[in-house]
């Protein structure tokens, strides 16, 4: 149970969400949650746990079966679309429209019906454009978009509707890694310089934990545990509930077994070093500052050098890959090979 | 950046494109009031139109034919492209239409039943009452719309949509050829040549019925700009941008209902033109704001019946073509060239 503080924008007590009242159709049972301003909070769940339903619920597209919503810090009772904005994973068509035309349609609340914008719009829609770093997109068709600028342009809609929460379901999904890690990025910073209250629904268990403020984690018992990223890894809270096959969550990397049955002593400093280990682990040498074979990084004018020396042998590689190669040419006693769930496997 | 910003001018060609569609209006209207099966001197058009007695019957023909002609094309006109406007973006399909989708069958079902039906039922509208006939065409366009709509809340995809419009069209024209069967010969002609599609048989008094119904459709459809321009990015955005879905969706399926039915029920259903003018005028100013295409759509309508009426006078010969034949002339092109501009972009 997250606290209550002053500034909690939404806050739901006994929230109970699903198709209808029977136990198997139930998606969350009685959800005591809280969404304070300043807060980019992550929610995780396996797909089909009801995370998009619970988004919508809260933003009162759609009723809770029971339980109650409040916005404790709307002390003056303003209107539901000038407190919550969203980013949907519904799909977008248009045929002959802007990019600006499309984010100022975040001032819509505030318009009345001759849908004309003041200065003062304008501004927060030029404040929306900078925060997303969409400048230069403006001019451009909604349809010569790429998946990842769509996104960012329809966070810039949401936040020139200006509301203190921005609720959003799956706004990475299909983004390779660069655009994932900028649409995260914009939205930690627009909850801390903009003070909002941020809800991400997303998969990506990696860029949550380096995100996020606060991990709202769906569990199989229709409930929602909630903390800090680094307290739901040590009390492994994530652990259980995702059921890592091989990833380990206290490294933030994949766990390879040592299957080479041969030892390395590494030798060097700083990310080559990182690297380096990363391409040994991954094919399966175990790293040993006893080991025959020594593989010492060397700096020689700018240029890169893997020195692999044994007693019996000494090799120059000019890349990572060519040392692997090396390696594996090398007459080595195979291990037994390791048992299931634990090798060959990745984070998802 | 800034500069960006503020020399930002999405709309800098907008005054120039209504403009030119203001003033095509203006000229489409003077050809099709100067162009008819009676030649009359140009000196003599321009004074009769000031209702100078002198002119006699050149007045007459003017004032009685012509002129009432012309006016249906523009309300027509105007009322079948900002209804197709409106389908368009309801259903967020761009083959969406009138006659595409059965409305102006339902409203034919509905006029086929007061026309045709008063030799074979005991009830029937008696008379070719123009209020009557329009509450009927109304009624049935806006059943059809109705059972669309629900239809498009079980279907996603776009062609589903236009088979079922072309099947609840031919369920009522199944109706309607069982009418014709049953009824008396001067009935069913009467009945063929309103299906041609026609806008020459209305009479000052249907105009003014037509013209208070099409003003009250078109100043719901205004009244709609708000909700019309976020319909496209779906339900859930709609609401959560503030806006009240369910109570505009009964807008919008009224004012569409209401002027195609009424335009069905004077000038027969006339067909395309409510597919093809909102693509005409989306390609002369590309935009998406209904504040604007509203209108635009409106003018464009007229011009396009205008056109299509005066090219069915034949120039220079005194023979008629039925209005149809030319609207599916020039709108059936359109549609083919939305579906593979639609395909190519997918």
């Amino acid at each position: 149970m997250q606290r209550e503080a002053a500034d909690t924008c939404i806050k739901t007590e006994k929230l109970t969400l699903g198709y209808s009242n029977q136990e198997k159709d139930l998606l969350f049972y009685e959800l005591n949650l809280c969404l304070n301003g300043g807060e980019l909070v992550c929610f995780m769940g396996s797909n089909g746990i009801g995370k998009s339903t619970l988004i919508r619920t809260l933003a009162g597209l759609q009723k809770p079966l029971s339980g109650g919503i409040s916005f404790p810090a709307n002390k003056s009772g303003i209107e539901l679309e000038k407190w919550i904005s969203l980013v949907l994973t519904d799909r977008i068509i248009t045929s002959s429209m802007t990019v600006y035309e499309l984010i100022s349609f975040g001032r819509y609340p505030f318009l009345n019906w001759k849908l004309a914008l003041a200065n003062d719009d304008k501004r927060i829609i030029e404040e929306a454009i900078q925060a997303t770093r969409t400048e230069s997109l403006i001019h451009k068709s909604v349809n010569e978009l790429s998946d990842g600028q769509m996104q960012l342009v329809m966070i810039a809609r949401a936040l020139a509707q200006d509301t203190p929460v921005i609720l959003l379901d799956e706004p990475t999904a299909h983004l390779d890694l660069n655009n994932r890690v900028e649409i995260m990025r914009v939205l930690r910073n627009v909850a801390k310089t903009m003070n909002k209250a941020i809800l991400v629904a997303t998969h990506e268990l990696d860029l949550a934990l380096q995100m996020a403020d606060i991990l709202w984690l769906a569990t199989p018992d229709k409930q929602i545990e909630v903390g800090t990223p680094e307290d739901l890894v040590l009390n492994e809270t994530l652990d259980k509930i995702f059921r890592l096959k091989g990833f380990d969550l206290k490294t933030g990397k994949v766990n390879h077994a040592p299957f080479r049955n041969r030892e390395i002593n590494l030798i060097g400093t700083g990310y080559e070093f990182l690297w380096t280990k990363n391409a040994l682990d991954r094919e399966g040498y175990s790293i040993d500052v006893l080991a025959q074979i020594m593989i010492e990084i060397v700096y020689d004018q700018n240029k890169l050098e893997w020195r692999i020396t044994s007693s019996s042998f000494t090799k120059n590689a000019l890349s990572i890959a060519e040392m692997l190669d090396f390696l594996a040419k090398l007459p080595y006693e195979p291990k037994p090979f390791p048992p299931p769930g634990q090798v060959y496997l990745s984070k998802s | 950046m800034n500069r960006s910003l503020s020399t930002l001018n999405i709309k800098a060609g907008l005054p120039y494109g209504l403009g030119f569609l203001v003033f095509f209006f203006l000229v489409c209207f003077l050809i099709n009031v100067a162009i008819g099966s009676v030649d009359i001197p140009f000196l003599a058009i321009v004074s009769s139109l000031f209702r100078d007695a002198s002119q006699g019957i050149y007045e007459q023909i003017i004032w009685d034919f012509r002129l009432p002609k012309a006016f249906t094309c523009v309300l027509a006109g105007a009322g079948l492209g900002t209804g197709g406007l409106m389908m368009q973006t309801f259903f967020r399909n761009p083959l969406a239409g009138p006659d595409v989708l059965g409305l102006s069958s339902g409203a034919s079902l509905m006029v086929a039943f007061a026309v045709l039906a008063q030799g074979v039922l005991p009830f029937g509208l008696g008379s070719f009452q123009p209020w009557g006939v329009a509450l009927a065409a109304t009624s049935g366009a806006t059943a059809i719309f109705l059972i669309v709509v629900a239809a498009s809340r079980k279907v996603k995809e776009n062609s589903s949509l236009l088979i079922i419009g072309m099947m609840v069209a031919a369920f009522t024209s199944s109706l309607v050829s069982v009418l014709q069967f049953l009824s008396k010969a001067d009935d069913l002609q009467a009945f063929l040549i309103w299906s041609l599609g026609n806008v020459g048989s209305t009479n000052w008094n249907e105009l003014n019925v037509m013209a208070v119904i099409i003003g009250i459709g078109l100043l719901i459809a205004l009244g709609c700009v708000k909700p019309l321009n976020v319909w496209f990015m779906g339900e859930n955005y709609a609401i959560s941008i503030g806006v009240n879905v369910k109570r505009a969706r009964v807008w919008i399926v009224l004012a569409a209902s209401l002027m195609v039915g009424t335009i069905t029920a004077f000038c027969g259903p006339i067909a395309f033109v409510g597919l093809a003018v909102p693509h005409l005028v989306k390609l002369l100013m590309p935009q998406s704001d209904h504040k604007i295409l509203l209108p635009a759509v409106a003018l464009g309508g007229a011009i396009l019946l205008l056109l299509c009426d005066t090219l069915s006078q034949l120039p220079g010969s005194t023979q008629i073509l039925p209005l149809n034949a030319v609207t599916s002339f020039i709108g059936a092109p359109v549609l083919i060239w939305v579906v593979i501009k639609s395909k190519q972009r997918n």
